[in-house]
């Protein structure tokens, strides 16, 4: 394709544009890191399963902003939490919209949180060397969990007193570390006016702060790994396709053909 | 003779040829930290103060005897690298630049300075975020009010706030009160709280309730609300636990008898005092034989084999 010469404004336009991105690069290497990123080899075979786990960092994204956006108006005390939500609910604009968001937006983020989680069994894709992203993924599911837990309470109506209650004693029954998990998340011998607080910092400051750290990690070894290919590919079943032309499929280590245990020199598949 | 007059000269040049210095040492820091322990000490209590005293006493007893080490002509400890290197070792260190003693001297400074201001600053924190909730968990005597509102032989379902004001109504907590009638002139309870031990729900009666005889009774400690109830037992809405009217588990998931309130008749005031675990009740009244342990929470058992999962009931 010929391409047509570019008269002297679009380059001056061009320039002019690119220069900000030059400046962030020559210091920050940061454009880079982005192109290398969004622009990773990944297998041909990428299908939708794969993108639950984006699906579930955007719930937990949404969950992220709404939240800090109802704690603007949420009052953590026991007096008021409840008239607060209900203001958030029924008074303010569009309040009912946020939290109702944020509300929902947890069980989507749960539910993704187990079809990710399912993806990655039956695809195999916990296996070596990615084991590692399988633990930090529990961890995450485990904090979410406990995210849903305390933020069940901060309504303060009855569901989430009794709820919480039901939730604590549950706790509290494990044998011989369980009188401490009790006194631990209600801070104290019984369900008070601490334990909102306490919820309300877990929920909204400890919880959160992890898991974006956590993600963080899980992120990185995604692209330090690669991403797996379904199991009913070629390529997961250990052959490889003739690379001419095409970029390689990424993948740490290509795994020794199955079959015969022999490649055509070009690495085409052998009877099966 | 001139032996042994060359003997110690020999020796002497020797020692003049290396540097008189003591080797290096970690101990003056520890040595440091004690001295300032005890200036914080005596600020903030004695016993920090005598914590810093035995950490300086313990290390600068070190540190006099590392730097008397020479003086003393002790042989100064093997140094560990004593191992002969194998050919890995060789290979592997082939590409390091040389390592100096005052390099991995600072080194160790800097991690071990480092290790102990993050814990200086960690250690408060975790224990500000664990502490409260294990220390002075007590619960405040609350006054229910004039005898003349607990006739004998009958439930009243009675609601007051544990903690006044201080909780509100987060404090508001539920007891079933029983006049059994005066027990060598001393009028006797049965109080039994209307926390279900399977999980922590509320407790109801099973029997009328008679709404319309409730009345509002002004206490020391804020309102009292009183609700006479003929009850045959008691049963929890949650997981359908169920109780006799002594408290006692008849059916369901709970694993111990109701919990009860101790009490007191103080200037013709019923004044709840701690409450307590139940295992079981033998007998009814002002003559049950009560079982009693120290509270524990819902579901943790009290009595029976399954006790030894729960050594320690806080």
């Amino acid at each position: 394709m010929a391409t047509k010469p570019r008269s002297k404004r679009q380059q001056q336009l061009e320039a002019a544009l690119l220069a900000p991105v030059d400046w962030l690069e020559e210091r920050s290497g940061l454009v880079g890191a982005l192109k290398y990123f969004l622009f990773r080899k990944v297998p041909r075979e990428t299908n939708w399963f794969h993108t639950l786990g984006s699906a579930t960092l955007t719930a937990f994204l949404v969950q992220a902003i709404t939240g800090a956006i109802l704690a603007m108006y949420y009052k953590p005390s026991p007096n008021e939490a409840y008239e607060s939500i209900q203001a958030i609910t029924n008074d303010l604009f569009a309040g009912w919209l946020v939290r109702g968001m944020h509300r929902w937006g947890a069980s989507v983020m749960i539910i993704l949180l187990f079809l990710h989680m399912g993806r990655v069994f039956l695809f195999g894709a916990y296996k070596y060397p990615r084991e590692l992203n399988w633990l930090i993924g529990v961890v995450l599911l485990l904090m979410a969990m406990l995210e849903g837990f305390t933020g069940y309470l901060l309504p303060w109506d009855d569901t989430a007193y009794w709820a919480t209650v039901v939730g604590v004693n549950l706790n509290a029954n494990a044998p011989i570390a369980g009188p401490f998990i009790g006194n631990l998340l209600t801070g104290g011998a019984e369900i008070g006016t601490e334990t909102l607080s306490r919820f309300y910092a877990i929920h909204m400051l400890l919880l959160p702060g992890g898991i974006f750290a956590l993600i963080g990690l899980h992120l990185y070894l995604v692209i330090r790994l690669g991403v797996t290919p379904p199991p009913w590919t070629e390529s997961a079943a250990g052959y490889e396709e003739p690379t001419n032309g095409r970029p390689a499929r990424s993948g740490l280590v290509s795994p020794a053909p199955r079959g015969n245990g022999k490649t055509t020199p070009g690495g085409r598949k052998v009877d099966r | 003779m001139a032996d042994e007059l060359d003997q110690p000269r020999d020796d002497l040049e020797r020692r003049d040829a290396e540097p008189h210095l003591p080797s290096p040492t970690i101990w003056p820091f520890a040595f440091a930290a004690g001295i300032a322990l005890v200036l914080i000490g005596l600020i903030v209590s004695w016993i920090v103060a005598a914590i810093g005293a035995v950490l300086a006493i313990v290390f600068g007893l070190l540190w006099i005897r590392d730097a008397t080490r020479g003086v003393r002509a002790e042989p100064e400890p093997a140094p560990p690298a004593a191992v002969t290197p194998t050919d890995v070792d060789l290979e592997a260190r082939a590409d390091e630049p040389a390592r100096y003693p005052r390099a991995k001297f600072l080194e160790g400074a800097t991690l071990g300075i480092g290790a102990l201001i993050g814990g200086v600053i960690t250690l408060p924190v975790v224990g500000f975020a664990i502490g409260p909730a294990f220390i002075d968990q007590g619960y405040d005597d609350v006054d229910l009010g004039p005898l003349d509102n607990f006739p004998a032989g009958q439930f009243i379902i009675t609601t007051f706030y544990s903690k006044g004001d201080k909780y509100g109504e987060v404090g508001l907590r539920t007891a079933y009160i029983r006049n059994n009638g005066l027990v060598n002139e001393v009028p006797s309870f049965t109080i039994v709280s209307g926390r279900c031990v399977h999980l922590g729900c509320p407790v109801q009666p099973q029997g009328p309730i008679s709404e319309e005889q409730k009345k509002s009774v002004k206490a020391k400690g804020g309102e009292v609300i009183l609700t006479p109830t003929q009850p045959s037992g008691f049963g929890c809405p949650c997981h359908g636990g169920a109780y006799n009217a002594e408290g006692e588990r008849t059916a369901g998931p709970p694993v111990r008898s109701l919990d009860r309130y101790r009490y007191a008749i103080i200037e013709g005031n019923l004044v709840l005092k701690t409450p307590y675990s139940v295992g079981k009740v033998d007998g009814s009244g002002a003559d049950a034989k009560i079982h009693a342990y120290k509270l524990a929470d819902p579901g943790q058992h009290v009595d029976g084999p399954e006790q030894i999962f729960y050594p320690i009931i806080l």
